[in-house]
């Protein structure tokens, strides 16, 4: 049969975003994978080493839309490593918690683009509805729905407002009802099985291999997580498990998926239980117009709801980063992986795949 | 997992007889958050226009823009500027809002803007107050119409918490001697920063520099408290020498405009200024080994300065770094003028006054000490034999209250210099101070301490009595503060009757009536009494400290005559400091109605710009007599002249 060159994307409905894979494909058949990134390169990393400690902030939140989260969180962390700040104790609950609504939400987002684009437009509604419960609660707490900009270097920017807990409490309780829901409707599906199993099947010495990191190491069966390898925030302080899979494909990758959101939610109440309940909610950082950090350099790393997420930042002593660079999931997730693992699958598979693994395209190019 | 019936899925059906969970919009809208973050609401009069949203703003949409209609008061520290945001550009990130020292800036819960109109997406915030026709009851508002000038009142979002603030509100503790103990002596009651202090204080700064628009010498304030912050006294020191050169007064007596004006004051405490540039100047042993100033290249001009006071200080020192010469001539045996004999040594003892004057005369200024003009040389021999002559004599002579037998009190400025560079003074053990101003507070504090060392152990009783009542009593809060802490007696609202003596002739106390008012319709001074109310104070001392007037003896008749002054009774001087009197230049407490160092200072500079205009001007007359045509002279004079003038 004739080799063919497909363009999948960047317009395309089953693509995750400003992202594009180049397939040669023979029929039906993909024989090679080249993903193209950079349609979305904004320079974060460059815009980062113009602005001051603290004007940075409200910038790192925008380099993965989905959940932004996690980037002011290991932004912060950054910051606090390098000039030796110490999170009060209920501050580093209060960013336990925000970061575990935010794994629930991004999952539940992750939820509505899988699902819409395999066609269960039900599920995705719901998703996408649960999602906005969810970051209703983000608007309460921060001030605003998406970009919360509320994780600031020292702790977080505001405490909880009055009766906050209770609202955490019912709005999770929602989403967890629905959760059979999900699972008759999803999850149990057998055409979603019949769609999902066996497909994008990774062992776990090639994920290794190839940098997999989050669900995409877990669902081969390595209890791959920074949460619980070091431990940051308050993720010490509770008890929780690691949900795995052992097959390493699709399907076992959304189910981890499935059973993190379920963990997290359950996380949340434990943390809310034994969150202190009055205190500090930050260390006061210097001045932000004189701040200037001691020169060095860190390392620091946390579980997004995508998998690692790793900054390394340098400073020079002066009074902006002199270099940054993020680890993101998403990196080896949307190139090197999903280049071996589209190889020999068919066509219609490639979104199935590229949603399994979770890729957010904002976060390959920074 | 065990197989699920291929019907499961069928169970979402029942969805089907819910609520739509959507809204419709625009006939039902979601109702934001109580924080949250929406277009921008300010209260101009809270707004310093100090600009601090501007520099924080990380994507650089917002400008501050001169509003003609708006008042500046550059004493109190408010601008006539007002944040624009450019909502092209904004983040909604709210950093401007944590960042804003008065609290003004706030967010609401708006956020739909709807015109056709870009231009329309750059936006001066205004209040409810201002901006009536904006923001409309809830019953009137239509999300048709959403735009920035049509808005919900009362809609206020993610507000300014001084809790979560960026800046540091609260200033780092001062160490000081406490009152019981610092009442015994005349140990200098601020002990002064250490280096942790200095550089956490330092830190506060938000470098906004409302403080340089209100110092009247225009110190360069936010650059040497960075430089305090990074560590580098010499260079901060340096920077303060460009605009003062009495840093180690300035530093402990300083009346501090710029504290008035700072922005952090106005929910929190202001910047410590003066304590700073006092750390900067006491961190520097030896300014003369470790400062790099240089006086300029020497002109052979000389100029006369009647007063070692820090007009006269300032002004030698100023003209020095031109490369002119100048000769101060001062009666007292050292420099400082007003300074040297008014400050008690707690607040400012002589090695910090002599450590400034040193440096000043290690440039190459000229002291005559001991040297009264009128009395020692001749008014009229200086003119001649100088270039220039600078009068900065300042109010040397101590009003009296000339009630009956009043000339049995001792006036305020012969106690304080008596304490200070001569002979203590004795003391009763029942002294009254009769003044409200700071020199009082200075009578009355260097009396407590008298006591206390000439009678140890008894008790000992000061009071002072003030035609002003407690709220417009002319002292600082601080200086009336201190003097409460160390147990001085106030009596505001009470004048002077009659001194009351007993038979011997010694006296017994004060008769005092009730203030009416002390200012009159037109704000000028001119107390009024109730005279049926009355009060005896006990005591057997009276310090009169009502206030100071200049002696201007040491004028020739002919020369005083041409001295013309103001309505406040002050020297006229030009906006060059040259009086009525050609040559002549004037400055300090008798030109300037703040009576206080640093204004002293300032007008220094501007006699020193002013003199050195003058010589310059001079030179060209001479050149112009002396050499060749005219034509050609003036082609080479024309341009120079103009911008001279």
């Amino acid at each position: 049969m004739r080799e063919l060159e497909l363009y999948f994307g960047p317009q395309h409905l089953g693509m995750v975003g400003n992202f594009s894979i180049t397939l040669k494909v023979e029929g039906d058949r993909i024989l090679k994978a080249d993903a193209n990134p950079g349609y979305l390169h904004r320079g974060f990393e460059k815009l980062i080493e113009q602005r001051t400690w603290m004007q940075n902030f409200p910038l790192v939140c925008r380099i993965n839309v989905v959940e932004p989260d996690h980037m002011e969180l290991i932004y912060s962390m950054g910051v606090e490593k390098l000039a030796g700040i110490e999170v009060p104790e209920r501050g580093k609950f209060i960013r336990s918690i925000y970061c575990e609504l935010a794994r629930v939400g991004s999952h539940l987002f992750g939820l509505w683009a899988y699902s819409n684009m395999l066609g269960f437009d039900t599920v995705a509604n719901w998703a996408m509805y649960h999602r906005d419960l969810v970051l209703d609660l983000f608007e309460e707490l921060t001030g605003a729905r998406v970009y919360h900009i509320y994780i600031r270097p020292g702790g977080v920017r505001r405490d909880f407002p009055e009766g906050f807990e209770d609202k955490i409490v019912k709005t999770l309780h929602t989403i967890g009802s629905k959760v059979p829901d999900y699972n008759a409707t999803f999850f149990e599906n057998r055409l979603f099985e019949k769609r999902a199993k066996n497909i994008g099947k990774i062992t776990c010495e090639e994920a290794k291999k190839m940098g997999a990191v989050g669900q995409a190491i877990r669902a081969t069966g390595m209890k791959y997580d920074i949460r619980k390898i070091e431990p940051y925030a308050a993720y010490d302080k509770v008890d929780w498990k690691v949900p795995t899979r052992e097959d390493g494909d699709a399907y076992s990758r959304i189910l981890v998926i499935r059973d993190e959101m379920i963990e997290s939610v359950y996380m949340i109440f434990k943390l809310l239980d034994k969150m202190p309940k009055k205190g500090d909610v930050y260390t006061k950082t210097p001045n932000p117009f004189k701040w200037r950090v001691p020169a060095g350099e860190a390392y620091v790393r946390c579980e997004s709801s995508r998998g690692e997420l790793g900054l390394y930042i340098v400073s020079d002593g002066g009074d902006k980063p002199y270099r940054a660079h993020f680890r993101t999931p998403s990196y080896s997730h949307g190139l090197t992986i999903l280049e071996k693992v589209l190889e020999g699958e068919s066509i219609a598979d490639v979104g199935n795949i590229m949603m399994s693994l979770y890729v957010v395209a904002p976060e390959i190019d920074r | 997992m065990s197989k699920t019936s291929f019907l499961n899925p069928f169970k979402a059906i029942k969805y089907l007889f819910e609520k739509p969970k959507t809204l419709r919009y625009p006939f039902e809208l979601k109702e934001p958050a109580k924080r949250y973050r929406g277009f921008h609401l300010n209260d101009w009069d809270k707004c310093t226009g100090c600009g601090n949203c501007a520099d924080i703003c990380p994507n650089e949409a917002i400008e501050m823009i001169k509003i003609p209609e708006i008042e500046a008061n550059l004493a109190e520290g408010r601008k006539n500027e007002r944040p624009q945001i450019d909502y092209g550009r904004c983040c909604f990130c709210g950093l401007c809002v944590d960042i804003c020292p008065p609290g003004s800036l706030t967010l609401t819960r708006d956020y739909l803007h709807i015109h056709f109109d870009t231009n329309t997406f750059k936006f001066i915030p205004k209040d409810e107050k201002l901006d009536k026709a904006t923001f409309v009851p809830t019953e009137e508002y239509s999300v048709l119409k959403a735009s920035l000038s049509h808005r919900k009142q009362d809609y206020q979002g993610f507000s300014p918490e001084l809790e979560y603030a960026l800046f540091e509100p609260e200033r780092v503790k001062m160490p000081q001697i406490p009152p019981e103990k610092r009442k015994l002596s005349f140990i200098e009651q601020v002990i002064g920063y250490n280096k942790d202090e200095a550089k956490q204080e330092a830190g506060r700064c938000l470098e906004c520099k409302l403080c340089e628009d209100a110092c009247p010498a225009h110190l360069k304030i936010s650059e040497y408290i960075d430089a305090i912050y990074r560590d580098k006294p010499k260079e901060s020191l340096e920077k303060i020498y460009e605009d003062n050169p009495i840093p180690s007064i300035c530093g402990r007596i300083c009346m501090k405009h710029c504290e008035d004006a700072c922005s952090l004051r106005i929910r929190g405490d202001a910047l410590a200024i003066r304590w700073l540039k006092r750390y900067a100047a006491d961190q520097i042993k030896n300014f003369k080994e470790e400062l790099e100033i240089h006086p300029g290249k020497p002109t052979g001009k000389k100029i006369g300065i009647i007063g070692a006071g820090p007009s006269g200080l300032s002004l030698a020192y100023f003209l020095r770094l031109q490369g002119h010469k100048a000769i101060v001539y001062d009666e007292l045996s050292g420099g400082g003028g007003a300074i040297r004999i008014g400050p008690p040594k707690y607040r400012l003892p002589l090695e910090a006054i002599d450590k400034d004057v040193n440096y000043i005369e290690s440039l190459g200024v000229e002291f005559k000490f001991n040297t009264k003009v009128g009395r020692d040389i001749k008014f009229e021999e200086m003119l001649n034999d100088n270039d220039a002559v600078f009068i900065g004599i300042g109010n040397t002579v101590s009003f009296s209250t000339r009630v009956k037998n009043s000339e049995k009190c001792i006036l305020a400025l012969d106690f304080l210099k008596d304490n200070k560079i001569g002979k203590q003074r004795k003391v009763g053990k029942e002294v009254i101070v009769i003044g409200g101003g700071n020199v009082a507070m200075d009578v009355a504090r260097e009396t407590i301490r008298l006591q206390h060392i000439q009678y140890p152990g008894e008790k000992v009783i000061t009071k002072t009595v003030s035609l002003e009542d407690w709220d417009e009593l002319p002292a600082t809060e601080e200086e009336v503060e201190e003097a409460k802490e160390e147990d001085v007696q106030f009596n505001p609202a009470w004048g002077p009757k009659e001194v009351v003596l007993d038979d011997s002739g010694n006296i017994k106390g004060l008769l005092c009536r009730k203030v009416k008012s002390v200012f009159n319709e037109q704000g000028r001074f001119s107390p009024t009494f109730y005279e049926d109310k009355t009060k005896f104070l006990t005591g057997d001392m009276i310090i009169e400290a009502i206030g100071q007037r200049a002696d201007f003896s040491f004028l020739p008749d002919e020369l005083s005559d041409k001295l013309e002054f103001t309505e406040r009774r002050k020297v006229k001087v030009d906006e060059n400091g040259m009086t009525s009197i050609p040559k002549v230049f004037a400055g300090g407490d008798i030109v300037n109605i703040n009576l206080d160092a640093v204004t002293a200072i300032a007008d220094a500079k501007v006699a020193a710009q002013g003199i050195d205009k003058f010589l310059k001007r001079q030179q060209q007359i001479i050149s112009k007599d002396v050499i060749g045509p005219k034509s050609l002279e003036s082609k080479k004079y024309n341009g120079k002249e103009s911008v001279d003038d």
